[in-house]
């Protein structure tokens, strides 16, 4: 066990135990930790205080509006995709009080609400929840009107990304390329190891805070057998995507279809339930309620995130602009797969499926996306292609 | 810098009783001076305990110390901003959003095409172009409503057309046989309004289906659509480009708009329920 | 009556007029003076001249039972009033009122029509012209009738 600086792009092994170490390691830093954990018949982000709390041995099965546990033969700590969290949860609360407001003898006054300072850190990350991350980033903190509380939300954090042993059923981060390997934005990036040998973990340095605490756990350099293993791991993965997604075009196609029969035929299914938008790691849309007590002498204003499937998002002047299911739906995956790019420069689908796998009725982005490509021009009205 | 997600206090000054359920409210910081505004811009109005309402503002941009705004009573928050009295207190978030091109419009001649209500946030780059007269050619100011009664800012069009360098057409949708001036809508002036549609810059506002009308009533007679603008509307909640809820195809409104040129807007305009 | 005939072809609804034509159009034509508050029309009453307004302003407007009158349009300077003579039966189905000293040149509907009917190109060219007047006058009652400045209007 060395303990000589470890500069980013270093890689060296870590036993299953060093794994321990290394959340303890944490803990002891003052960071929350937070990565998977099994509760209600799922895999959702809670605080893991050591190896015990992250559902060892087990996988998920996923496909459209379908999500499964399933016990796997072996032990790994993360053989397994996404479940319903996100990220997001955290860097972007559900609810989020903003404001408080006194009324006094000649008005009132105003005081911002003092969060708790966090200081997260993320073990267990995905290739597409760190691009996922990046988008976010660029919406909160990259505009003309910052987000003070996303930015404090996001000081401090330390990212343990995992490469992705396994594909999920409804993954195509491939074709959105942000996965399944980590490329940039964590600490620490592993890549689980489960071939015979000794489990344990390839780790690749991401950042000096990364080598910084990789030095102080129980590592050996990475041999070279061990780095092939992991590339191996990862190509294994990618090339069992459950889902594809052409993106040539894309925007285009999406934009210039606004009266398609499409949407119409995804209207009679989709329910606007949002779940889509609660479990999309970049959805970032929010309301703002306005409450004030009986008497009303104070009043607080609390930011919740809102989804653009409900029939309030759009309302001005005593109506909805979107009424129909088919205008919302339209709106959302649009603005996901087309207009994102002109407002934030990139997509905001970063290929995570979660959106298929936990709609109700098994919607599924990219073969709606795929429905509009072979027919473009097909109009609700004549019914007949123009290409 | 003023936080952008807090309302800052301000006291209301003068209201006057615009139209039976339109007031226009002075509004007076509580400390400091208010930050400058481009005409077209809007603020976030805060009733308190209740919401708040982007409304546009509405009064001379180079008249410093208070805001003014002009308000109709459509609902819980407007409502209330609308029944508040000099003395009382609100919350202002602001100035956002784009500004009408009373700049750039120089050396061209303006029409300014209102309806309804759609004169307010038009009457600050009235006020603007009207202080620096002699840097635009014909102005030119085409005002609709539904009904006589309804007319806004009678008293300052009046002024307006006493200066003799300003042509204003009213017309109104219909009207009792008391009423001498036109009746019709407001397109049906453009014919009328002689501005040389290859020299002209035309600001639009009023109800969406009236611009869309107006708009394609202007290029029909020669506008080219990059010299259009209209103000646009869509729910607004941050107004800082955060919530995702003012989106209209690509463009947020709060940021991107609400004064949009009407070349980039023309195509998604007709679509239904965008 | 050469006057009559140079003053009908300056109008703007027969602006591009074949002089031929235009000579022929004038021989159903003559000058009217309206003054204030007079009527061209009368709602129920035969429409046997349409007017091509050179001067002023006409209100055309309809009395609901038990209700004064309501003005639903004007007509200026370059505007016509008047598409009934078309139509069978003939009948106008409005009122229409100079608000102020209006002049227009009066077309003698029964005059017009037996010529459109004897020439057919006569025929043609007022249809073209007077259809792209009526759409747009539908199109504009469309939007006067959508109410866009009520409650929920801007």
């Amino acid at each position: 066990m060395a303990e000589v600086e470890l500069p980013v792009g270093a890689k060296a092994t870590l036993i299953r135990d060093g794994l321990q170490a290394l959340i303890e390691a944490l803990a002891a830093r003052g960071y929350q930790v937070l990565g998977p954990t099994l509760r209600d018949g799922a895999i959702v982000y809670g605080e893991v205080a050591g190896l015990a709390d992250l559902p060892a041995g087990w996988t998920d099965q996923q496909d459209a509006g379908r999500y499964r546990l399933e016990r796997r033969a072996d032990d790994a700590l993360f053989g397994y995709a996404v479940g319903p969290h996100s990220w997001k949860r955290y860097l972007h609360p559900p609810i989020e009080r903003m404001w408080q407001a006194q009324r006094t003898e000649h008005g009132f006054t105003v005081t911002v609400a003092e969060e708790a300072p966090s200081k997260f850190a993320f073990l267990g990350m995905r290739a597409c929840e760190l691009h996922a991350i990046a988008i976010q980033d660029r919406v909160f903190v990259g505009g003309p009107y910052p987000d003070a509380g996303y930015q404090r939300r996001r000081q401090d954090n330390f990212l343990v990304a995992v490469n992705c042993g396994e594909a999920g059923g409804t993954c195509f981060c491939v074709s959105m390329n942000t996965g399944p390997k980590a490329e940039s934005g964590f600490d620490l990036a592993l890549t689980e190891l489960l071939d015979g040998g000794p489990h344990r973990f390839l780790v690749e340095v991401g950042s000096e805070a990364g080598g910084a605490l990789l030095a102080v756990l129980p590592h050996h350099t990475a041999s070279a057998e061990d780095s092939a293993a992991a590339d191996a791991v990862v190509a294994r993965t990618a090339g069992r995507m459950g889902r594809t997604l052409d993106t040539d075009g894309l925007k285009e196609l999406l934009q210039g279809n606004p009266t398609h029969r499409r949407w119409d035929d995804v209207a009679k299914r989709c329910l606007t339930c949002a779940n889509c938008t609660m479990v999309c790691p970049t959805c970032f849309c929010t309301t703002v309620e306005d409450h004030s007590d009986l008497a009303g002498q104070t009043a607080e204003r609390v930011r919740r995130w809102d989804s653009c499937f409900t029939l309030d998002f759009s309302y001005i002047h005593g109506g909805s602009v979107r009424t129909q299911g088919s205008s919302r739906y339209r709106q959302w995956i649009t603005h996901k797969l087309a207009s994102w790019i002109d407002q934030f420069g990139t997509s905001g689908c970063v290929g995570c499926g979660r959106c298929i796998t936990w709609c109700p009725v098994g919607i599924d982005i990219t073969e709606e996306a795929a429905a509009i490509r072979a027919s473009s021009g097909d109009s609700k009205e004549t019914g007949h292609g123009r290409s | 810098m003023v936080d952008p997600f807090v309302p800052q206090p301000y006291r209301v000054g003068r209201v006057r009783r615009e139209l039976r359920d339109v007031m226009t409210l002075e509004l007076v910081p509580l400390a400091g001076e208010r930050p400058d505004f481009q005409p077209g811009q809007f603020n976030m109005l805060y009733a308190f305990g209740i919401g708040e309402v982007a409304i546009s503002l509405s009064g001379d941009p180079a008249a410093g110390g208070s805001y003014v705004h002009t308000v109709r009573d459509v609902g819980a928050v407007s409502g209330a901003i609308a029944r508040l009295e000099a003395g009382a207190m609100l919350g202002v978030r602001g100035p956002f959003g784009t500004a009408w091109p009373t700049g750039p419009a120089a050396g061209s001649d303006v029409v300014f095409v209102a309806g309804g209500l759609g004169l307010a946030p038009l009457r600050p780059a009235i006020y603007q172009v009207l202080a620096q007269r002699g840097r635009y050619g014909r102005v030119v100011l085409l005002y609709g409503t539904r009904n006589p009664p309804d007319i806004l800012f009678r008293h300052e069009m009046e002024r307006w057309r006493r200066r003799l360098d300003v042509d204003i057409l009213v017309t109104v949708d219909h009207a009792d046989t008391s009423w001498r001036g036109n009746v019709g809508v407001v397109p049906r002036l453009i014919a009328r309004a002689g501005f040389d549609p290859h020299h002209t810059v035309a600001m639009v506002c009023g109800p969406e289906v009236m611009m869309r009308f107006t708009a394609s009533a202007l290029t029909a007679v020669g506008l080219p659509t990059d010299r259009i603008y209209l103000s646009m509307e869509r729910n607004m909640k941050c107004a800082i480009g955060l919530c995702g809820h003012c989106q209209f195809g690509p463009d947020f409104i709060c940021k991107d708009g609400p004064v949009m040129r009407y070349d980039r807007i023309v195509d998604i305009l007709a679509v239904r329920e965008i | 009556m050469e006057g009559l005939e140079r003053i009908v072809l300056a109008h703007p609804f027969f602006a591009g007029l074949e002089a031929e034509l235009g000579e022929v159009i004038s021989g159903c034509a003559r000058n009217h003076r309206f003054e204030p508050g007079h009527y061209l029309g009368h709602e129920g009453e035969p429409a046997n001249e349409f007017f091509l307004i050179r001067h002023g302003k006409v209100a055309l407007e309809i009395t609901p039972p038990g209700q004064p009158e309501i003005v639903f349009a004007t007509e200026s300077e370059g505007g016509i009033v008047g598409a009934s003579w078309l139509i069978p039966p003939y009948r106008w189905r409005f009122d229409a009122r100079a608000v102020e000293l209006t002049r227009a040149i009066g077309i003698d509907a029964k005059c017009l029509r037996d010529k459109c009917e004897a020439d057919h190109n006569l025929g043609y060219a007022m249809m073209k012209r007077f259809l792209p007047v009526l759409m747009q006058q539908l199109d504009e009652t469309r939007l006067q009738i959508l109410d866009v400045y009520g409650k929920h209007g801007k």
